[in-house]
């Protein structure tokens, strides 16, 4: 079972001093974040990406590299990389060279987001969010898989005998995972292909994630990868602690109230009994994470929303604190009753091993005629 | 079994727009056999609304409102006219329903004011309102002003625009109606798209 953070970058005013930190700051201030989260114990830090203000989530292969030198043990994620409106040939190229950067401490969440607009600012349309994140990612898939690729498709210029570089570290690509909040179509994705499923879980009843997780269960275990108790689930999730639990709710309220997400709807006690999000003492937050299995069985990974609608980055600092304190008691908790059946999230490790080891897939441009390389001929 | 849903959307305790509600009804219930009525009283459920605009996500009595419309074989929709058309709760009901839950379904639409001169709002707001749904609206829509409740013309009208609800729910179950129903979200869940199909209506083949 992996735990660790989510990020989706926003830049949002303090309510309790009305201060904004700067774009730099906030930049920053994630990098700071994702190092404390490897310090904690943590196992995942994951980005997700955004081309508007109020976020510094464009580029988030350079944060992941940035970060990815200055850890040495962390996974580190996306969620999610925008599989509609990315270009699924820069998608292969950037994180299969993340991987080799990082020696294959990296994986990544196919996501369609939801800004309307980023859609036209790249070239697209909404309407077609679905098949885009559909053809786009069976192309990065083959990009990954095949070492020549010729294909044609609805959304993007054809390719003739294209080979994307660097090919995956080890033979091996990234493990993916698909995100969706309520889209069956992409839990039947997700499971088609065997990859993993994360339902983001915040800000919605615990039965939207119920009704996914089931269907990309079942769908898993129709489509031939294991049992459905053996599909790769990650979760996210949400709180504010404090020792002393009023604190927390004392002191996360004003965040709360004014978030950009749910701010200014339902009260923090609705929200809290409606969602997963949780404020209180430890104990309290141990026991509703380990609550989430009742609705979804038995799961891989649980990132956490810790660094969002404003809050000051030392106060999440100390939220990464207690998480590390309260990681033995999380990590034992879902060990107990866990079938040795179900499987780990897959790693760059395990992936290998699955593939019977590691072999270098560096492709040589060698002539198939006449069994010279490009170098070669010009050499000659 | 045929399952009825009346919206109303009336504010004050008790209300004109409810009155009507229940008449309709009453007299839809007249001309069916075996009906199981729910009324969804929107005043009840407005804090809820704003929420749900807010979340996304509807709390649990706006959510049972939502499934009950979503399952039913027909419905009633009673409005009071605010500035010209229908009340912005009125509307918010209907902004928050997921796509394709009134594809295909009968509906009656109704609405109250107090003055006869609003009775085309029936026509120019809510008509193309439940178009733009999907919907199926019967050709007699039923508008109150306050003086009609004091006549015998809105009784005939009552009972024909039921009696065309009735006619219409009798004939077409929307589930089979042609064909032509949205797969909604409950729908994939239940039942979902083979990747091989996605795949091939992605690429347009």
């Amino acid at each position: 079972m992996q735990f660790g953070i989510f990020t989706v970058g926003d830049v949002t005013a303090d309510p309790t001093t009305g201060r904004t930190p700067s774009e730099h700051e906030r930049i920053k201030a994630t990098v700071a974040i994702a190092k404390k989260a490897e310090e904690v114990g943590l196992d995942v830090f994951a980005t997700g990406e955004h081309h508007n203000p109020p976020f510094i989530a464009s580029n988030p292969t350079a944060t992941l590299a940035y970060i990815g030198a200055q850890t040495e043990r962390i996974i580190l994620s996306t969620a999610t990389t925008l599989i509609t409106t990315t270009d699924p040939v820069l998608i292969a190229e950037d994180y299969a060279k993340i991987q080799h950067l990082t020696d294959g401490r990296v994986d990544l969440m196919m996501g369609r987001g939801n800004t309307g607009p980023v859609y036209p600012w790249f070239g697209k349309d909404i309407r077609d969010g679905i098949n885009l994140a559909v053809e786009n990612y069976a192309l990065l898939r083959r990009l990954w898989d095949e070492e020549v690729v010729t294909w044609e498709g609805k959304y993007r210029t054809p390719l003739q005998g294209y080979t994307s570089t660097p090919r995956p570290m080890d033979g091996v690509a990234p493990f993916v995972w698909h995100g969706s909040i309520r889209s069956p179509e992409i839990a039947e994705q997700a499971a088609y292909y065997g990859d993993g499923f994360f339902h983001n879980h915040i800000f919605w009843p615990a039965g939207h994630t119920k009704q996914m997780v089931d269907l990309y269960r079942r769908r898993f275990e129709h489509y031939g990868h294991g049992s459905a108790d053996q599909a790769i689930v990650g979760l996210g999730g949400q709180f504010f602690m404090r020792k002393n639990s009023q604190d927390a709710i004392n002191e996360f309220r004003p965040y709360f109230d004014n978030a950009p997400v749910y701010g200014h709807g339902p009260s923090l006690e609705d929200f809290t009994e409606a969602t997963p999000l949780t404020v209180g003492s430890p104990q309290q937050i141990l026991e509703r994470t380990l609550g989430f299995r009742d609705y979804v069985g038995h799961y891989q990974r649980q990132l956490f929303l810790v660094d969002h609608a404003g809050l000051p980055l030392k106060t999440v600092l100390e939220q990464l604190d207690l998480l590390g304190e309260l990681l033995p008691e999380l990590r034992k908790g879902m060990a107990e009753g866990r079938p040795a059946h179900v499987p780990d999230a897959p790693t760059h490790a395990s992936r290998v091993a699955a593939a019977g080891g590691a072999h270098d897939s560096t492709v040589h441009a060698v002539d198939d005629v006449t069994g010279t390389t490009d170098r070669e001929e010009i050499s000659a | 079994m045929t399952r009825l849903v009346v919206v109303s959307a009336g504010l004050s305790v008790p209300s004109s727009t409810r009155l009507l509600a229940e008449r309709l009804a009453e007299a839809t219930v007249e001309a069916l056999e075996d009906v199981e009525v729910t009324h969804v009283e929107l005043r009840d459920l407005a804090h809820q609304l704003t929420d749900q605009l807010l979340t996304g996500f509807p709390a649990p009595e706006l959510a049972a409102a939502e499934t009950a419309v979503r399952e039913a074989d027909g419905l009633i929709v009673v409005t009071p006219v605010f500035s010209a058309s229908y009340s912005g709760l009125f509307k918010t009901f209907f902004d928050v329903l997921e796509t394709g839950t009134l594809d295909g379904k009968p509906v009656l639409v109704a609405a109250t004011a107090g003055t006869a001169r609003h009775s085309l709002v029936l026509e120019h707001a809510l008509r193309p309102l439940f178009a733009y749904l999907r919907a199926v609206v019967v050709p007699t829509g039923v508008f109150a002003a306050t003086e009609d409740f004091a006549g015998t013309d809105l009784d005939a009208r009552v009972v024909r625009a039921a009696g065309e609800l009735a006619l219409l729910i009798g004939k077409v179950s929307p589930v089979d109606g042609g064909g032509t129903r949205r797969r909604t979200v409950e729908d994939e869940l239940a039942e979902p798209t083979p990747f091989d199909q996605l795949l091939r209506r992605a690429s347009g083949r």
